[in-house]
């Protein structure tokens, strides 16, 4: 198993030291010039000239690739200039917030896409199935930014169930002592049972904006994986035995169903983790991608490679674990094979 | 049985996610509201302090709260009841005199001012903190040099209580100039510890850490979210703010700045978009508060290098075929002032700004572009204020196209602007400028003058020009105001006979505040003074 492991850890390097090349090239490619952004107003040429000097953008593109390599070696991604902190700092302290938001906008979408799912193919061309197509559909059509906007307008400003849309907590809050950075755990952990319920409350509507979006796929697939599950000889076999529904559909179906679903969820998992930049600027979230945004538009490299770089070690790192899950939920898959 | 099971749990999942916000806050909390001021905007601070590299907007308002400055503005009320800034009359902050003599200013500092970290402040470190001004570079050290401060040799510490300027020669902003966000004092002691040979100055430092005697300390910056200010209790510079504390934060969405505001849960809601001011004016829910943008203007600005617009009747044309009218009702939601439509372009009087003697008339635009012929190009304009700068592109556009020019519409991000600016390239665009000093030939000196600044979009250089420009300098220095008049209302008329640039409107500053909440001001910084604030 360990050396299955290993070999497999073997295989991700050629795709990180891809993505440490592409993520170099493409910020360099970007419009703009940093330069003459942080010189400021009123900037002299002398000055910019400084400053490209300072941020080592007067050498040559592959002198600046090697000290971004050895950068990198020494666990280093450069100073944001734009908030004059290193990269690494900032993508730690605000990885959690993303994290948290997309895990707890999964497990919405997890509770109630796969029962939805399972019963729209139990129950195929029922009034469910029609419901799961319908709900599948529409939260996949519907912009995050515009549903976002929707429950804000309609939960925080027409009736007031929500709070405001200020981020992690309500201003008056102070955050829990930092343990994992996930506010509803460190919240947990210092005993802090008001800033717990705090936090939650802001959480829900961005979750569960983010939870609409991630409706279709995780319905969907586990509807389609369950229909050719069903209609398969042992599951006749189980039902014709005599077991009741429950056992047949759960224990037997769903867990041979279940493949795919994981597969998807993986996929939804690191794409929402990327796409939430918009739930982050619509609920003040200081997550990761709204950062990352932000020094886009300053040309800031740094953040920008560091962010990318995040993302690509969290894909292959996810992608990864989910060939581990495989092989538990279905000993048949194994790493080696 | 189980889809019934199903939709039990689905019910309840529904139930939890609804859960009302408290509606009783503990009493502790509700004293903590009441002396807590929630302001919200678009963006935030890059940077604490306004020496710094590349310090955006927000990063002045910081500074503008923890610093203090030898002297300030004192305050007048406007026609409408609105607060503004004087911009003649000075009252004492950190010095509590100041003595103007021939060649030099004299200050004493107040006694009992310390820094926050409760270090005194002596004149040494307001020598320090002006050498760091003129000598960091970048806008800090331009922005002195508007006043004629140029060199550290001017900055004289007499005693450890009296400090002087000396004049390198007369200039009549070198007063106004002192009392700016950029010389305010920093301590010196502190910042000579925090400083390395890379980085003498310690901007690295104050990049996070303001080290002033102002009314306001920063106790927590997170980039992007938020800035907490505690109150500085032992200020000197004016009377202790009402407001203990302050939380500025940063509500990207304009959508939810509104519901905030309308939900009462923020105090302030700060430089709204002319759209939302104009609706949320007519609900009338909150107060609400706005101020024409001093020495400020949006204009049309043409390339008189290169051709097509090196050629005045072109320009001339494109003045006569501006729908001014329509982009103030339609891209400004009828909140600015016009500057079209004057009687002539020859001013009769020495204000600024002031409407050009232009208007929408194709007819004569058409007989200005006779020789031109067909012309085709492009307008530009900053992405980063595309709430106001798109809609204006896009009515010009079309009006150039009844009078021959057709135009391609040029989107540049923010981030690229300012190169783009200094490049002097784009043939036309849609732009704004604002001077903090507001007189008529500061403005001139950044925008029109032979030195071609980043701001002189046009290019636009001329000796008669200059000669008129540093003619209003020389004479408003000595108090020549016969001289000074002329040449002002000369070299505006000049500009608008020229038109490298063609005037369309002066914008407002537009604030909405809950009932509570009165004592804001207007200030030539287009940021919020959190010190005049209270919350009843």
């Amino acid at each position: 198993m360990l050396t299955n492991i290993l070999r497999r850890l073997v295989t991700v390097i050629p795709t990180l030291i891809g993505v440490i090349i592409v993520t170099f090239l493409l910020t360099r490619v970007l419009p703009g010039d940093p330069a003459v952004y942080f010189a400021g107003p009123a900037a002299t040429p002398e000055s910019i000239a400084d400053i490209r000097k300072s941020l080592g953008l007067d050498q040559s593109l592959p002198q600046q690739f090697l000290r971004y390599v050895d950068d990198l070696a020494h666990g280093n991604l450069g100073n944001s200039l734009a908030t004059g902190r290193p990269v690494v700092t900032e993508i730690v302290s605000r990885l959690p917030a993303s994290a948290e938001l997309t895990l707890f906008g999964l497990i919405i979408s997890m509770v109630i896409a796969i029962p939805l799912g399972i019963l729209a193919a139990v129950k195929q061309g029922s009034w469910i199935d029609h419901t799961c197509r319908i709900v599948a559909t529409a939260g996949v059509s519907l912009p995050v930014f515009f549903t976002g906007l929707l429950l804000v307008y309609v939960f925080y400003f027409l009736l007031g169930w929500a709070p405001a849309p200020l981020g992690r907590l309500d201003v008056f809050f102070t955050e829990p002592p930092h343990v994992t950075g996930f506010y509803l755990i460190d919240s947990l952990i210092a005993g802090e049972g008001e800033t717990f319920m705090a936090s939650l409350k802001q959480l829900i509507l961005p979750g569960l904006t983010l939870g609409i979006f991630s409706l279709a796929p995780i319905a969907r697939i586990t509807r389609a994986s369950m229909l050719a599950v069903l209609s398969s000889d042992f599951v006749r076999t189980a039902r014709a035995s005599g077991l009741s529904s429950y056992t047949v559909v759960i224990t037997y179906a769903f867990r041979n169903a279940m493949l795919p679903v994981i597969t998807t969820l993986g996929m939804v998992f690191s794409f929402l983790l990327g796409a939430n930049v918009l739930v982050e600027k619509v609920f003040a979230w200081p997550g990761i991608g709204s950062f990352a945004v932000e020094a886009l538009i300053a040309s800031d490299f740094a953040p920008v490679q560091g962010f990318v770089l995040t993302m690509a070690v969290m894909y292959v790192a996810l992608n990864l674990m989910i060939d581990f899950v495989y092989g538990v939920v279905d000993p048949r898959v194994r790493l080696e094979g | 049985m189980k889809r019934r099971q199903f939709l039990k749990s689905m019910t309840a999942l529904t139930a939890a996610s609804a859960l009302p916000a408290p509606a009783i806050w503990s009493p502790a909390k509700a004293q903590s509201r009441q002396e807590t001021l929630l302001l919200v905007t678009e963006n935030g601070p890059n940077n604490l302090d306004i020496h710094g590299v590349g310090t955006n907007r927000p990063g002045y308002e910081a500074s503008w709260n923890c610093y203090d400055r030898l002297i300030t503005h004192g305050k007048k009320t406007l026609a409408d009841g609105s607060l503004s800034y004087d911009r003649d009359k000075f009252v004492p902050e950190l010095a509590e005199d100041m003595n103007v003599g021939d060649m030099s200013v004299t200050f004493k500092l107040k006694k009992n001012a310390q820094f926050q970290d409760g270090t005194p402040v002596t004149a040494k470190d307001v020598k320090w903190s002006f050498d760091r001004a003129v000598s960091v570079g970048g806008f800090p050290t331009v922005q002195m040099k508007a006043g004629t401060l140029l060199n550290k040799e001017q900055f004289v510490v007499v005693d450890d209580a009296t400090f002087r300027v000396d004049f390198v020669k007369k200039d009549r902003l070198t007063i106004p100039d002192l009392a700016v966000i950029v010389p305010g004092i920093y301590n010196s002691q502190l910042l000579q510890k925090q400083a390395t040979d890379k980085d003498p100055w310690g901007l690295e430092y104050t990049k996070s850490n303001p080290a002033g005697s102002g009314a306001y300390k920063v106790t927590s910056w997170k980039p992007g979210v938020e800035v907490v200010y505690e109150r500085h209790d032992a200020w000197v510079g004016g009377k202790l703010p009402q407001l203990k504390k302050v939380i500025w934060r940063t509500i990207p969405s304009s959508g939810n700045r509104r519901a905030l505001m309308e939900r009462g849960d923020a105090d302030i809601s700060f430089d709204l978009p002319a759209k939302d001011f104009s609706e949320m004016k007519k609900e009338g829910k909150l107060k609400m508060i706005s101020n024409p943008i001093g020495n400020g203007m949006y204009s049309l600005e043409l390339n008189v290098v290169n051709p097509p617009f090196n050629n005045e009747k072109v320009r001339q044309a494109v003045a006569y075929a501006i729908p001014y009218q329509k982009i103030v009702d339609a891209a400004m939601f009828g909140i600015g002032n016009p500057l079209f439509g004057g009687k002539s372009n020859d001013v009769t009087m020495p204000v600024w700004p002031q409407p050009t003697g232009y208007s929408t008339d194709i007819a004569k635009a058409k007989a200005l572009m006779a020789e031109a012929g067909a012309i085709d190009t492009t307008i530009s304009f900053d992405l980063g204020d595309a709430v106001n700068s798109e809609p204006i592109a896009v009515l010009i556009q079309e009006s150039l196209a009844q009078i021959g020019i057709t135009t391609a519409i040029n989107k540049v991000p923010g981030s690229n602007w300012r190169s783009e600016m200094a490049k002097k390239s784009m043939p036309m665009m849609v732009n704004f400028f604002s001077g903090w000093l507001d007189y008529p030939e500061y403005f001139f000196f950044w925008c029109y003058s032979g030195q071609n600044a980043i701001f002189n979009t046009p290019s636009y250089v001329n000796k008669d020009m200059d000669a008129l420009i540093d003619g209003a300098r020389a004479a408003a220095a000595v108090g020549d105001n016969a001289k000074y008049a002329t040449d002002v209302k000369g070299f505006i008329s000049k500009a608008y006979h020229d038109v490298p640039r063609v005037p369309l409107l002066q914008p407002y500053l537009n604030v909405a505040t809950q009932a509570n909440i009165s004592g804001y001001s207007y200030w030539f910084h287009r940021q919020v003074d959190y010190r005049s604030i209270v919350k009843a």
